[in-house]
C-alpha cells in the first residue's frame, strides 16, 4: 500500500522535475532539500497529488508535509475513513 | 492600457493620519522640495578621508552606539530554531568573517560570491565581506550549475561561500570550469560531511578568527556589490553598484517603507536578488532595526504566524507572494490577530489592484507597491505611508528622484519627454542617484546604451496620469518576469539547444494568474528525433539540470519550425501572439504587455 503510494508519488513529482532520480531520493529527508524545486514547482506538485489521490490538502497542511514519508503518512491518513 | 480598478471599488483609497505612529514622510511635495541627497548623506557617518562603507553604515554605526544590545536580526531556521544576533555580535561575527577572508589573501575589490538558502552565514558573510572592501555577489540557490558558471566567471569570482549538499549538487562538476575561484568556503551543515577536497570549513576558520577587524575605508565609488540581470540577448548582466549606494538604502528605508526605530521588519525576498540585498539586509540595519529573516520557503500559514508571533510592523514582499496568499483564502489570514503589522509594501512586478484591495479587506490597511531594478539599485517610485494610494499605480518618485515617461527615436536615438498626462512610453530616471549602476561588468557599450539625453532608460513602459501617480505598462523587451525575477530567454533557449534533439528554441514569459508570468520554450526537433511525451519530460528535465527550477522553462512544446524574422532571428513576439491567441499581424498590443 504505502509502497505503492510512494511509487505513485514519485511519478507525480517526475511529471514535474523530471530530473528526479529515484535512487538518490530518501524518503525521510525533506524532499525540497534533495530536488531543487521552487514554491510553484511544489505547489503544482501538491496540486497533482490532490488531483490523482482525490485527496483534499488544505493550505494549513503544506507546512506537515515535508518528506515523501510525511506525504505518505497524510495520504494514508486521510484515505482512511 | 487603462489603469483599471476593480469593479465597484472606488479608484483611490484615502489616508487620513490618525494618531498611532506618524509616518516619516507626511507632507510629500515639502518633503521632495526641501530633500537634497547631500543632506541624506549627511545622516550617515562616513569614514575617515571620505570614505564610505556600506557595512559601516549598516553595522558599525549601531554596534559602537545606544543600540548595540538591540537584536539586528532574528533568523528562524527551517528546523524550527529561533536565533537572535544583536548588533554588538553581528559585528563581531562580521569581523570574523572579514578576517577569514584577509587571511585567505582576498583583498578589496576582490568578488565574493554567496550561494546558500537564507541562513546566519550568508548575512554574517555578506557584511563581513563589505568591511573587508570586497565585493559581494550573491547568487540564488535555486540557480543550476550553468547559471552558476556563467556568472562567477562574468563577474570573476575569487571566493564562494556556500553549504556542502549545494556544493557536491551544483558546483562540484563544474569547479573545473571556474579558473577565477581560489577558494570554496562551506558552510557547516548538520549531518552533512563538510570534508571535501578543495574547500574550506567555514565554522572552523570563523572559531579560528579574531573579532577585531577594522573596516577598510572604501571610497564612495569603489564597487561594493555585483547584482546579475538578464537580458533579452546574451549573456546575463554584472550590474555593479558602489558604497554610495548607502545612501541611497538609507533613504528608501525612511521614506518608501517608513522604517522607524521600534520596528520588526520582514522582507520576505532571497538575496540572492537584489531586493534581498539591499532590502533584506542593507536598509533595515541601516536604521537599526529588527529584521526577521526566515529560512524556510512560501507556506501560507506559516507566514501568518511569523508576521504575528514575530510581531512584525514593516512587511516588504512581492506580488506572487500575495497572490499564493490570496489564493489561500482570507479566513487563514483572520486566524492570526497582527496588531503589530502597520504597513505593507510590495515589489517585483506591478501589483494588481485586487490585491492592493485584498490588503484592505484582510488586514486594514492596503498594500503599497513600489517599483526598481536592479540597476536602480533602490526603491525609485512608491506609494507612500500617508499618501492615497491608486490601487494599481506604482506610485510617485521618491525625494531626489526625477522619473519622467519619454519616447526614443529609433534612428537617431534622441529621447523626447512626454509630459501629456496617460501617455504611454518609456519610464526613464534623470542620472544622478547614489544607488545608480555604474557598470554592467566588461560590457561598456551595453551600459552606454541605457541612458541618453541625461537619463537612464528603464526598458519598462509606462505611463503618468494627472495627479503625477505612474502607472506599469510593460516591458519593452522580451524579458520574463516570473515571481519578480527576470529571465533572459536567451539563457534558458542556449541550455534547450545543448540537447541534442534541438534544432531550435523559442522562449517567452506566459501570463500566470499566481507568478505574472512563466517561462515556456517552443522547440523544434533535428531530423530523426520525433515529438512524444518522453522527449518533452527529457527535455524539461535537461533543462531543470542546467539551469535550475528558478530558471528552467516550467512548459514545453513543440513546434515543427520557430518564426524567424528576415535577419534569422526568432520571433519570441510572434510566439507570444500565438501562445495568448492574439491575431499575429497586430504584434503592437503585446507592447502593452498583454
Amino acid at each position: 500500500m504505502s509502497a505503492e503510494m510512494k511509487s505513485d508519488l514519485i511519478a507525480l513529482l517526475k511529471s514535474i522535475a523530471p530530473e528526479v532520480e529515484e535512487s538518490g531520493l530518501q524518503a525521510d529527508r525533506p524532499l525540497r532539500d534533495q530536488v531543487d524545486l521552487d514554491s510553484m514547482d511544489w505547489l503544482n506538485f501538491l496540486i497533482a497529488v490532490h488531483e490523482h489521490f482525490r485527496v483534499d490538502i488544505p493550505e494549513a497542511d503544506y507546512r506537515l508535509l515535508v518528506t515523501l514519508d510525511d506525504l505518505v503518512a497524510y495520504l494514508s491518513r486521510k484515505r482512511t475513513p | 492600457m487603462t489603469p483599471h480598478a476593480a469593479a465597484a471599488r472606488p479608484a483611490v483609497i484615502r489616508k487620513a493620519i490618525t494618531g498611532g505612529i506618524a509616518p516619516n514622510l507626511i507632507d510629500y511635495a515639502a518633503t521632495r522640495a526641501s530633500f537634497s541627497w547631500e543632506s541624506a548623506r549627511a545622516q550617515l557617518d562616513g569614514m575617515r578621508g571620505g570614505g564610505l562603507n556600506i557595512a559601516h553604515e549598516a553595522v558599525e554605526r549601531h554596534a559602537q552606539g545606544v543600540r548595540r544590545n538591540q537584536t539586528a536580526f532574528r533568523f528562524l531556521s527551517v528546523s524550527g530554531v529561533r536565533r537572535e544576533v544583536s548588533y554588538a555580535e553581528l559585528s563581531q561575527l562580521t569581523n570574523r568573517f572579514a578576517n577569514v577572508l584577509r587571511a585567505l589573501g582576498v583583498g578589496r575589490g576582490d568578488r565574493v560570491f554567496l550561494l546558500c538558502t537564507r541562513v546566519p552565514e550568508l548575512y554574517i558573510a555578506a557584511l563581513g565581506a563589505l568591511k573587508n572592501g570586497s565585493v559581494v555577489s550573491p547568487l540564488f540557490s535555486a540557480f543550476g550549475p550553468e547559471p552558476i558558471a556563467t556568472r562567477v566567471n562574468l563577474g570573476e569570482g575569487a571566493v564562494l561561500v556556500t553549504t556542502a549538499s549545494l556544493y557536491r549538487r551544483k558546483v562540484e562538476k563544474i569547479r573545473a570550469q571556474m579558473p577565477t575561484l581560489k577558494q570554496v568556503l562551506l558552510i557547516t551543515e548538520e549531518a552533512v560531511s563538510a570534508d571535501i577536497p578543495g574547500t574550506l570549513d567555514l565554522g572552523e576558520l570563523m572559531a579560528q578568527a579574531s573579532e577585531t577587524f577594522e573596516t577598510v575605508a572604501t571610497a564612495p565609488d569603489d564597487m561594493a556589490l555585483l547584482h546579475f540581470t538578464s537580458g533579452t540577448t546574451g549573456r546575463p548582466k554584472g550590474a555593479v553598484h558602489v558604497h554610495n549606494a548607502v545612501v541611497t538604502h538609507h533613504a528608501t528605508g525612511r521614506y518608501a517603507l517608513d522604517l522607524q526605530p521600534e520596528d520588526v521588519f520582514w522582507c520576505t525576498a532571497d538575496p540572492g536578488w537584489v531586493t534581498g540585498m539591499s532590502y533584506g539586509i542593507i536598509a533595515p540595519l541601516l536604521h537599526g532595526v529588527t529584521s526577521v529573516v526566515d529560512e524556510g520557503e512560501f507556506d501560507a500559514a506559516h507566514w501568518y504566524r511569523i508576521l504575528a508571533e514575530e510581531r512584525v510592523s514593516v512587511w516588504y514582499t512581492a506580488p506572487t507572494a500575495i497572490r499564493m496568499l490570496m489564493k489561500a483564502g482570507a479566513e487563514l489570514a483572520r486566524a492570526q490577530a497582527l496588531p503589530s503589522l502597520r504597513f505593507i509594501a510590495s515589489v517585483g512586478e506591478p501589483l494588481n489592484p485586487e490585491a492592493v484591495w485584498w490588503g484592505q479587506d484582510v488586514f486594514g490597511m492596503p498594500i503599497h507597491d513600489n517599483w526598481w531594478q536592479t540597476e536602480t539599485g533602490g526603491i525609485m517610485i512608491s506609494n507612500f505611508a500617508a499618501m492615497d494610494v491608486k490601487p494599481g499605480s506604482m506610485g510617485l518618485p521618491l525625494p531626489g528622484v526625477e522619473a519622467s515617461i519619454v519616447r526614443r527615436d529609433e534612428k537617431s536615438g534622441a529621447v523626447t519627454v512626454i509630459d501629456t498626462p496617460g501617455v504611454q512610453g518609456e519610464l526613464a530616471l534623470k542620472t544622478g542617484w547614489p544607488s545608480m549602476f555604474r557598470g554592467y561588468l566588461h560590457e561598456e557599450e551595453r551600459y552606454r546604451k541605457c541612458f541618453a539625453g541625461g537619463f537612464y532608460l528603464t526598458g519598462d513602459l509606462a505611463m503618468r496620469d494627472a495627479d503625477g501617480y505612474f502607472w506599469f505598462v510593460g516591458r519593452a523587451d522580451d524579458v520574463i518576469k516570473s515571481a519578480g525575477h527576470l529571465i533572459g530567454p536567451f539563457e534558458v533557449e542556449s541550455a534547450l539547444m545543448e540537447h541534442p534533439a534541438v534544432a531550435e528554441a523559442g522562449v517567452i514569459g506566459k501570463p500566470d494568474p499566481v507568478a505574472g508570468e512563466v517561462v515556456k520554450a517552443f522547440v523544434s526537433l533535428k531530423a530523426g528525433y520525433v515529438s512524444s511525451e518522453a522527449l518533452r519530460m527529457e527535455l524539461l528535465g535537461h533543462a531543470r539540470k542546467k539551469l535550475g527550477a528558478a530558471v528552467a522553462p516550467k512548459e514545453i512544446a513543440f513546434l515543427a519550425s520557430l518564426p524567424r524574422t528576415r535577419s534569422g532571428k526568432i520571433m519570441r513576439r510572434l510566439l507570444k501572439a500565438r501562445e495568448l491567441g492574439l491575431p499575429e499581424g497586430d504584434l503592437s498590443t503585446l507592447e502593452s504587455g498583454a
